[in-house]
């Protein structure tokens, strides 16, 4: 191999260090710039998939990030290749999830000169990451790329940049190992202060009416254990949010499913009665919380969080600890359980009756799939996913109706599992993901489920599914428009539908048998749940496009700007006069 | 912070991208020559305050951010003014100029450009009275800040990288 008298171009420089990292994957598409890093990774040990659009390497990176706990990598060119991950990289800055973005830049000497395709990437990905660097100097490189690596995956992780100018990749140089990672101004909060620990324990013990507000800090952490032992000590109804589901099994008897917007209906109440929310790796966004004037009066909050930004920023902490929820929970079992013989049973009457209100709220509207017998409504769609699934598969979502429906309506018993653009929203992101997620679990079953408005805008990745014939389960939810837009075009805009009917889509037979594999188009209920056992069973990849009824919304809702008990619960029903 | 290129700039687009406008920013060397200290001037209100401090000390090439607003601290700014006299108000402006402490850098006969150092309060008393005596051309620098209270600068130690780093990347943090 190499010893360190031996002089390694750039390129090869990088890809040791990526090999020290223990980088198995890298999601890009090759460019002038990146000839020497392309040229190194032939027939080099680690795997490179090519995408067909650079967004989606950014979105495959962060697929195989999600599902693995592990940072992503990604790669482009300079100028159109690097603006083309920014979607991606603004998408991991909202969820917090660790990939590595590499992109080639144009020669030093050009640099500022407005040379093909040169774009300030440095300067535009500034916002879009947690920390961005620029390798002009080739001996810099090695201590940048495990500086990003380190910034990525710890603390609160996030995606990073390294922008290498042509010539660094081209240069020569001594390779010398990096042993220490050096960055003063990064401070990471892992263990949490003991004294506000302690405290916590005891108001735990003495609320009467506890909730657990959890989410996707929970995951990052790798503290589901510890999330489910806390929910059974201290025996709280506990939510999942958008970006946690799967922290606590679906079919763990304290869960009360998602709060926020589209939230159930006994998730909402639980959160605005309740007199102490222990909020674990969340960060109040305003899709749980609804108005925040009006969001849990009577409450007293616990906030862990490892990152102190988040702790107050929209809520006040009357008992803030900043630290890695997988170091805290354990110290907060320790001390409940040493002020448990004491404390435990003191409340215990009026636990009663909270789990009694609790149940009350989960029997009044549960989140019970409406199925048809004429069509195919989308929430049974979901269910059926469910049926399938037996809370083990992997679904990576698009975004928009199908999105909240598949929250609500498939059971997540593992974490690692659910698959989806929470913070940004990023449509196109279902179909990339699940290419990474397969990448990083051949053995699982993974269903990408898209709307038909997000399949559109990640079709060019097909061939990607096709060439390594990834079984991967598209499933298409189809209401002929975009629907979630549309719903809010009939509740607040009088039904004016502009702009979100999606006509001229393909035939799905057709298109995937364009690509080589397998596609179908259903829109009989009674065929529905037989053509999805049909494409699992498929052994390659297939393409379900299922019809579904147009005009259905998603409910429960909170309205923009409302309170979250104040959720409509369902359409509003014609009058008799 | 860092006195690393890029470093300014992610600061000061922290405060831009949410709407905050920075009324003054000085920016220079410290002892160490790979730090720069650096002082803004913010228009924000006292509750977001906090919030604007600790998404500050989120960034990586920061070391600390301080919100110096109500501690004991140095504050100093320096002005230069040009201001044009006639005859008359000729001595009242140098009168008025050694109240201020102010030195007198240009002499011609249309007017003089002074040199003020002091307290952003005291040099907006002076620009006020300059103002009165006729046209003035005003360029100030900006606040630079000094905390009189004991803070030590709390860094993050070097973190060992070797072959011992599991899935969650657990480093060892080097004492």
């Amino acid at each position: 191999m190499t010893n360190s008298s031996n002089l390694l171009s750039g390129a090869k420089i990088l890809l040791e260090c990526l090999v020290r990292e223990k980088v198995e994957c890298i999601f890009g598409y090759p460019g002038g710039v990146t000839l020497p890093l392309y040229d190194a990774l032939y027939e080099h040990s680690i795997r490179h998939v090519l995408v067909r659009h650079e967004q989606n390497a950014a979105f495959a990176a962060q697929g195989y990030a999600r599902v693995t706990g592990r940072v992503g990598v990604c790669c482009a060119t300079s100028g159109p290749g690097a603006t083309n991950l920014v979607t991606g990289l603004v998408d991991a800055m909202m969820d917090s999830i660790p990939i590595v973005a590499v992109t080639g830049q144009v020669s030093t000497k050009l640099m500022g000169s407005d040379a093909f395709q040169e774009a300030d990437t440095f300067g535009i990905t500034r916002s879009a990451t947690k920390h961005n660097f620029l390798v002009k100097n080739i001996s810099e490189l090695p201590q940048i790329v495990h500086e990003a690596f380190y910034v990525a995956g710890s603390g609160r992780p996030g995606p990073v940049l390294i922008d290498i100018t042509k010539d660094v990749l081209q240069g020569q140089a001594q390779y010398v190992p990096v042993t220490e990672v050096h960055l003063p101004g990064y401070k990471v909060f892992s263990e949490g202060h003991a004294g506000q620990i302690r405290r916590a324990a005891q108001m735990m013990w003495e609320a009467e009416r506890p909730f657990v507000y959890a989410g996707g800090g929970v995951i990052a952490g790798n503290a589901h254990d510890e999330l489910r032992a806390l929910v059974e000590l201290l025996d709280a109804p506990a939510v999942c949010t958008l970006m946690g589901l799967g922290a606590l099994p679906a079919e763990h008897p304290n869960f009360i499913s998602m709060p926020g917007m589209h939230g159930s209906f006994a998730a909402n109440m639980g959160m605005s009665h309740t007199d102490l929310m222990v909020a674990l790796g969340v960060r109040f966004d305003d899709r749980v919380t609804g108005r925040l004037s009006a969001f849990a009066p009577h409450a007293k909050v616990i906030h862990v969080d490892i990152d102190p930004a988040e702790i107050g920023k929209n809520r006040h902490a009357d008992l803030p600890i900043v630290g890695d929820v997988r170091r805290v929970i354990p110290k907060l079992l320790a001390e409940m359980r040493e002020l448990a013989p004491s404390m435990q049973s003191r409340q215990s009457a009026a636990r009663r009756a909270w789990w009694a209100q609790v149940r009350e709220w989960k029997t009044e509207h549960p989140l019970a799939p409406e199925t048809s017998e004429t069509e195919i409504k989308p929430q049974h769609l979901m269910a059926e996913i469910d049926r399938l699934s037996g809370g083990r598969a992997i679904v990576a979502s698009d975004v928009g109706q199908h999105q909240m429906w598949a929250a609500q309506l498939i059971r997540f018993n593992e974490p690692r599992l659910w698959i989806n653009s929470g913070g940004l929203g990023s449509m196109g992101f279902g179909l990339p993901s699940a290419i990474g997620a397969q990448f990083a679990r051949p053995d699982k079953l993974v269903f990408a489920v898209v709307g038909d408005g997000g399949f559109q805008m990640s079709i060019p990745e097909l061939a990607t599914i096709a060439n390594h014939a990834l079984p991967i389960k598209i499933v298409v939810m189809n209401n002929g428009y975009l629907g979630m837009v549309r719903q809010w075009q009939e509740l607040f805009y009088n039904n004016r539908l502009s702009e979100v009917q999606l006509d001229s889509f393909p035939d799905a037979e057709k298109l995937a048998g364009a690509y080589g594999f397998k596609g179908r188009t259903v829109d009989s209920v009674k065929e529905m749940p037989a053509a999805l056992e049909e494409a699992i069973g498929e052994p390659g990849p297939y393409l379900l496009n299922v019809k579904v009824s147009p005009f259905e919304n998603v409910f429960p809702m909170v309205p923009a700007g409302g309170a979250i008990n104040e959720m409509v619960l369902r359409p509003p029903q014609p009058v008799e006069v | 912070m860092e006195n690393k290129p890029g470093a300014l700039m992610r600061v000061t687009g922290l405060l831009s991208q949410r709407g905050y406008n920075i009324e003054t920013l000085t920016v220079a060397r410290t002892l160490d020559p790979t730090l720069s200290r650096m002082t803004i001037t913010v228009d924000v209100e006292p509750n977001i305050r906090a919030q604007v401090i600790k998404q500050m000390n989120k960034l990586i090439n920061v070391l600390q951010a301080t919100d110096v607003t109500e501690c004991a601290a140095v504050n100093r700014e320096l002005v230069l003014v040009r201001v044009r006299t006639g005859q008359q108000t000729r001595a009242a402006v140098l009168k008025e100029a050694e109240i201020f402490q102010a030195r007198v850098v240009d002499s011609t006969t249309e007017g003089f450009a002074l040199e003020a150092t002091g307290d952003p309060e005291k040099l907006d008393e002076f620009v006020g009275v300059m103002r009165s005596y006729g046209e003035i051309e005003v360029t100030r620098s900006g606040v630079v800040s000094m905390s009189l209270e004991n803070k030590k600068l709390r860094l993050a130690p070097p973190v060992r990288f070797g072959s011992g780093v599991d899935e969650t990347l657990e480093l060892q943090h080097v004492d």
